[in-house]
């Protein structure tokens, strides 16, 4: 039996099966930590973000896109040796402000779905970056270059990997 | 209320996880103590994401030998006999190193210096990342059941690669030199300056801590200076690729590439144990002529041993209270309490140069009477600090060359024709 989340909204809204709610995100975490020591170019892209934005998206329930984002998000600090919960709170913003937005937007289209990743992207680095150095004291630099490229790269990636994880979608 | 509750819901959950959040990073900021940084969360993730990783590398290491062992073995023959004469370059060139490794070791005999090195390692293959640029970490195929522990030293055999920041059941948490939390002692190999190597916030590695008046080539070879207690000395860092200085212009801005690629990492060292222990000279070099001539020829038997208010002769360690010796011997400081413990040949004292009996295992320092001392209290002869050729802050084992008249090797060649 599929657990469901629907936000009771009178648009589309999409549950997922309990395998692919718990394996995509720890696959895209898996994927992060082992591909960039094979390829280190790979560590510009964030996947659990952007499978955080779909399923945010996809649920278009703000509350399950909030908790979605925190608990990827703390997973993900959990694997840095940095302070817990940095990437917690930049993801629970992101899952938010993209099940908000699902609601009110076009999000099966590949256009909007670009556009949104890549704002959401940048929302997702300003959150962690002022996070970081006024709570943690992290010295990090912030480039506009590398963070709109990064974004770019991110927003590509993001519309081929929606189409694939559309597959998993199952109607309410 | 009710009406206000629910239509503000969503943004009241919102702010409620992130105040959680929040205080939870406040929490964790006011803790600075690393002991208690591996919370409940952390070692789930780990367990999550850890055995994957393992079983994939573990799979990709095993079909990758079964194919390069077993199947693609084209050109080991050409590759066999190339090795094969590298291997006799290298034995001409260990004969050559053995020398002067030797010179070295009674130089830090004589200076009583205490040698720290690698005692135990282990070796670990590299799964995981931490998957994020702000954490230039990587996770490792031991753990605390290997005898894994915090601060151990990782390396690979090109130079430093990090050190050990937490500990797991099966895995633990390696810091890379190029994280802008690390900090290595480092010492330049030949200018002799010393600085700390941190990371910086995009992944390179700074050397920091150089006065701005000093000369630094780049090119130069980066060493650990072993300061930081944690990398054993003399290990490679890295080189000197760009050196500026800074904006305040106390210190130069030196940016050092990283001897080992910590962009690729497979196989890593984790050193388990360090040894400290007192250098000892093995007087395993040359063999004087006149020692040899002395073997064959018939002789007197040994001298029995000298009464202790002999005037020093019989007393091992001490020089012969001749104003017109040349000879005396020197007891390298571990022999000082038991028996030699060099592999020497036995060689028999010159009974015209000197009244001292030479133990097993003295070194012969002829020519040098001058330079030495006798310590009364030990018994132990050491060189006379002025006359060493080692300036401060550097090594004994940098310059044995500059420092051979020291040893009396030169003596022993001239003996010896």
């Amino acid at each position: 039996m599929p657990i469901t989340y629907t936000s009771g909204e009178q648009v589309e809204v999409y549950r997922f099966r309990v395998p692919v709610t718990v394996g995509v995100p720890l696959l895209a975490l898996f994927l992060q930590a082992f591909v960039p020591l094979r390829f280190p170019f790979f560590s510009i892209f964030d996947l659990p973000l952007l499978v955080t934005i779909f399923f945010a998206m996809a649920r278009r329930n703000p509350v399950s896109g909030l908790l979605t984002g925190a608990l990827i998000g703390l997973i993900q600090d959990a694997l840095t040796h940095r302070a817990i919960g940095l990437y917690g709170i930049a993801k629970t913003v992101v899952g938010f402000g993209a099940s908000s937005l699902g609601v009110k937007l076009d999000v099966e289209n590949a256009g909007a779905r670009f556009l949104l990743t890549l704002g959401f992207y940048l929302v997702h680095s300003a959150v962690y970056f002022t996070v970081a150095r006024g709570m943690v004291s992290l010295t990090l630099d912030w480039s506009w270059s590398r963070g709109v490229m990064a974004g770019l790269a991110n927003a590509a990636v993001g519309v081929a990997l929606y189409f694939v994880l559309d597959r998993f979608k199952q109607r309410t | 209320m009710e009406t206000v509750l629910g239509r503000y819901r969503n943004l009241i959950i919102l702010v409620g996880v992130l105040f959680l959040q929040v205080l939870g990073l406040a929490v964790q900021v006011k803790r600075t103590s690393d002991a208690e940084s591996t919370r409940l969360i952390r070692v789930w993730a780990v367990g999550a994401i850890t055995p994957l990783e393992r079983s994939l590398v573990w799979g990709q290491t095993y079909s990758g030998n079964l194919w390069h062992n077993y199947f693609y073995l084209r050109g080991v023959r050409a590759e066999n006999r190339q090795l094969k004469e590298q291997i006799d370059q290298l034995r001409l060139e260990q004969v050559r190193l053995n020398q002067d490794a030797e010179q070295a070791h009674r130089l830090q005999a004589l200076l009583s210096f205490k040698e720290r090195y690698i005692s135990k390692t282990v070796a670990a293959q590299v799964i995981g990342s931490s998957g994020s640029d702000q954490s230039r970490s990587v996770y490792i195929d031991k753990g605390v059941s290997d005898g894994i522990a915090p601060d151990m030293a990782v390396i690979t055999t090109d130079g430093v690669v990090g050190k050990v920041l937490s500990v797991f059941p099966s895995t633990s948490l390696v810091l890379l030199i190029n994280d802008q939390s690390s900090g290595v002692g480092a010492i330049l190999e030949k200018s002799r300056l010393q600085g700390v190597l941190r990371g910086t916030p995009n992944g390179e590695v700074m050397l920091e801590r150089v006065m701005s008046d000093e000369q630094v080539a780049p090119g130069e070879t980066l060493l650990t200076s072993g300061g930081d207690q944690i990398f054993p000395k003399g290990l490679p860092l890295g080189r000197v690729a760009k050196v500026a200085g800074t904006d305040s212009g106390l210190f130069l801005n030196i940016k050092v590439k990283p001897a080992a690629n910590l962009g690729r990492l497979e196989e890593v060292l984790v050193v388990l144990a360090k040894q400290e222990h007192q250098a000892t000279a093995e007087a395993t070099g040359r063999v004087r002529t006149v020692d040899i001539m002395a073997q064959r020829l018939p002789s007197v038997p040994d001298k029995p041993a000298v009464s202790a208010g002999g005037a020093g002769a019989g007393v091992p360690g001490t020089a012969a209270n001749d104003g017109a010796a040349k000879t005396i011997t020197v007891k390298p400081q571990s022999q000082a309490g038991g028996k030699p413990q060099t592999s020497a040949p036995p060689v028999r004292p010159k009974p015209a140069e000197s009244d001292t009996t030479r133990p097993q295992g003295s070194i012969s320092m002829t020519g040098v009477a001058n330079e030495v001392g006798t310590n009364p209290a030990s018994g132990v002869t050491t060189a006379a600090p002025p006359k060493t050729v080692i300036s401060p802050g550097k090594p004994a084992i940098s310059q044995p060359k500059t420092a051979t008249p020291a040893t009396g090797t030169p003596a022993s060649e001239d003996d010896s024709h």
